[in-house]
């Protein structure tokens, strides 16, 4: 039942408690107590637009930083994810296999700004061992959506 | 410019056979759509998603490898391997891949191939009305009579087993049918599969069950009829991957059937096709290996859209049967006094949504109009709230 309203919504946030309901089969009274219940919870996080900003006249950078860490003897990772995710720069935490241990997703207004909190901010966190950047040049799909060649093809009228 | 003595003696060159097709009643509600902007097309009969990229890229691939070339005549034989696993781990009915398997360019060829395999002059076929608009045509240019066997709404457009066997005559060779329905979204209960399946065996007749739109269905299960007891022998299974893959643009589909039957086929399919597209075959192996999961969402994401248009429909006051099949909603437009193409041609020019004329599919059709819901919501929204207007504007 939840599950059946996060999958409506996970695709098109816009979508009505009424369409819900409809699609759903369960009363709006439902929907509505539904996804109030799952903000709280914290499930459904927020509702954002995914935006294609090459297309709009926009100064900004993205940068994917790569941090090696060394993990705490208590918390292991996640208090130093945590402290970081504090940054109002960065967009995205992830822990990752491999060769370094936390992913980053960064943006900032210029390069430098990116640089400084490199520099200034994160090589300063405590069990920061080392950060390898990654200035964004291009982006092509966000958040499963292609930024060109997404608007689809134009269907031929056919007798069927 | 026109030159009408000309034209005239042209016509005279056409088949008896083909002046004898009536002309599509949906060709010039596009044409008219053609015209026009800003139309909201329900329309159309086909997914409005793109083909999952793995299964073109498996196609790209081939292309890459230079694999350009005919493929045998019954089709690549993996495909037929992986078409004949597929159709007995989904329906549990078993098809020998080298003997009782073709590949052809869609379903369409597939009904094709059947028809003008079976079908000696005069024999007559029956098949539900309404029903796809190429059944009849199909019929009467391999030499066949459609016979149409009505079927209503108060039945759920299910065609009565009974209804079959009153127009059994001794010229009576096949029953054609197609669940999950174009243009209704019926589908048929096993219980009336089985009724028709005895009545096939009785009188000895063929059963050519086109099952195109097989997985899309809602909350019920579809029943593959060559899966009942004895019909393996006893009928032709006509398949294809444009509507499950949204790859109505590959051409590609098949027919399994007893191995004299499919022989007989080949023996046309190979001195007019010769072979399905090579890279739509490729397409369609990447299809069944690993495209479940793309089925499998399309299907829910139709649901939800079913669900919002058959309630739409309703709440504007056009009572419509619920489809638990294909991607249609059927619903009877009698409210507005109108028949159904004029329907469908005042809605165009009013309201600029495009629906099909249910008297297109049969005289059974009459009163309805198809609604095809694979679009996007935004469009089904809009093309309620217009139809909304219209229905109130014009409700006798």
């Amino acid at each position: 039942m939840l599950k059946d309203i996060l999958r409506v919504l996970e695709n098109d946030a816009h979508a009505t408690t009424k369409q819900i309901a409809t699609m759903t089969g369960l009363s709006a009274t439902v929907v509505n107590k539904t996804i109030k219940q799952a903000e709280k919870d914290r499930i459904i996080l927020k509702y954002k637009a995914v935006v294609n900003w090459d297309r709009v006249e926009d100064e900004q950078v993205w940068a994917l930083i790569e941090v090696r860490v060394k993990p705490e003897p208590e918390s292991g990772y996640d208090s130093i994810a945590g402290r970081i995710a504090q940054f109002e720069q960065v967009r995205s935490v992830y822990l990752a296999s491999g060769n370094y241990d936390l992913l980053l997703v960064v943006v900032g207004k210029t390069e430098r700004t990116v640089a400084d909190f490199v520099s200034q901010n994160l090589t300063h966190i405590e069990g920061v061992e080392g950060t390898e950047t990654h200035f964004m040049l291009k982006r092509y799909k966000e958040d499963g959506e292609l930024l060109e060649g997404g608007e689809g093809v134009k269907r031929q009228p056919v007798i069927l | 410019m026109s030159d009408k003595g000309k034209g005239r003696k042209k016509e005279k060159f056409i088949s008896g056979r083909v002046n004898r097709l009536s002309p599509s009643g949906i060709r010039k509600f596009f044409d008219l759509l053609q015209s026009m902007d800003g139309v909201i097309s329900l329309g159309v009969g086909e997914p409005d998603y793109a083909t999952p990229w793995h299964i073109s890229e498996a196609a790209v691939k081939s292309l890459e490898k230079g694999y350009t070339m005919y493929t045998s005549n019954s089709g690549i034989i993996e495909l037929r391997q992986e078409t004949g696993k597929y159709l007995e781990s989904t329906y549990g009915v078993k098809y020998e891949p080298l003997e009782e398997i073709l590949m052809t360019v869609g379903v369409s060829e597939a009904l094709d191939l059947a028809l003008r395999a079976i079908i000696n002059p005069g024999d007559e076929v029956l098949m539900p009305d309404p029903h796809y608009v190429a059944y009849d045509s199909c019929v009467i240019l391999a030499g066949g009579e459609p016979v149409k066997v009505p079927t209503t709404e108060a039945n759920s457009f299910e065609v009565e087993p009974r209804d079959i066997e009153t127009r059994i005559t001794p010229k009576t060779k096949a029953i054609l049918m197609g669940y999950p329905a174009n243009p209704t979204g019926a589908v048929m209960s096993k219980e009336k599969l089985l009724a028709i399946a005895d009545i096939a065996r009785r009188h000895k007749i063929m059963v050519l069950s086109d099952e195109i739109y097989a997985r899309l269905v809602y909350g019920v299960e579809h029943t593959c009829f060559t899966s009942l007891p004895g019909m393996k022998d006893n009928a032709i299974l006509l398949g294809g991957f444009s509507k499950a893959y949204a790859m109505t643009g590959w051409r590609i589909g098949y027919a399994a059937a007893p191995k004299e039957i499919i022989a007989a086929m080949t023996k046309i399919h190979q001195y007019t096709i010769m072979s399905a597209p090579t890279m739509a075959q490729v397409a369609a192996i990447e299809a069944l290996k690993t495209g479940e999961s793309n089925v499998l969402e399309m299907v829910e994401d139709y649901n939800r859209r079913r669900k919002i248009i058959v309630k739409g429909l309703g709440d504007i006051g056009l009572s419509c049967f619920e489809p638990k099949g294909a991607f249609y909603a059927f619903p009877s437009i009698t409210v507005t006094g109108m028949t159904s193409e004029e329907f469908s041609e005042q809605l165009l020019i009013e309201e600029k949504v495009a629906v099909v004329p249910g008297s297109a599919f049969g005289e059974c059709g009459e009163g309805y109009v198809r609604c095809c819901y694979a679009t996007s919501l935004a469009d089904i929204e809009e093309a309620l709230t217009r139809m909304k207007r219209f229905v109130k504007k014009h409700r006798k």
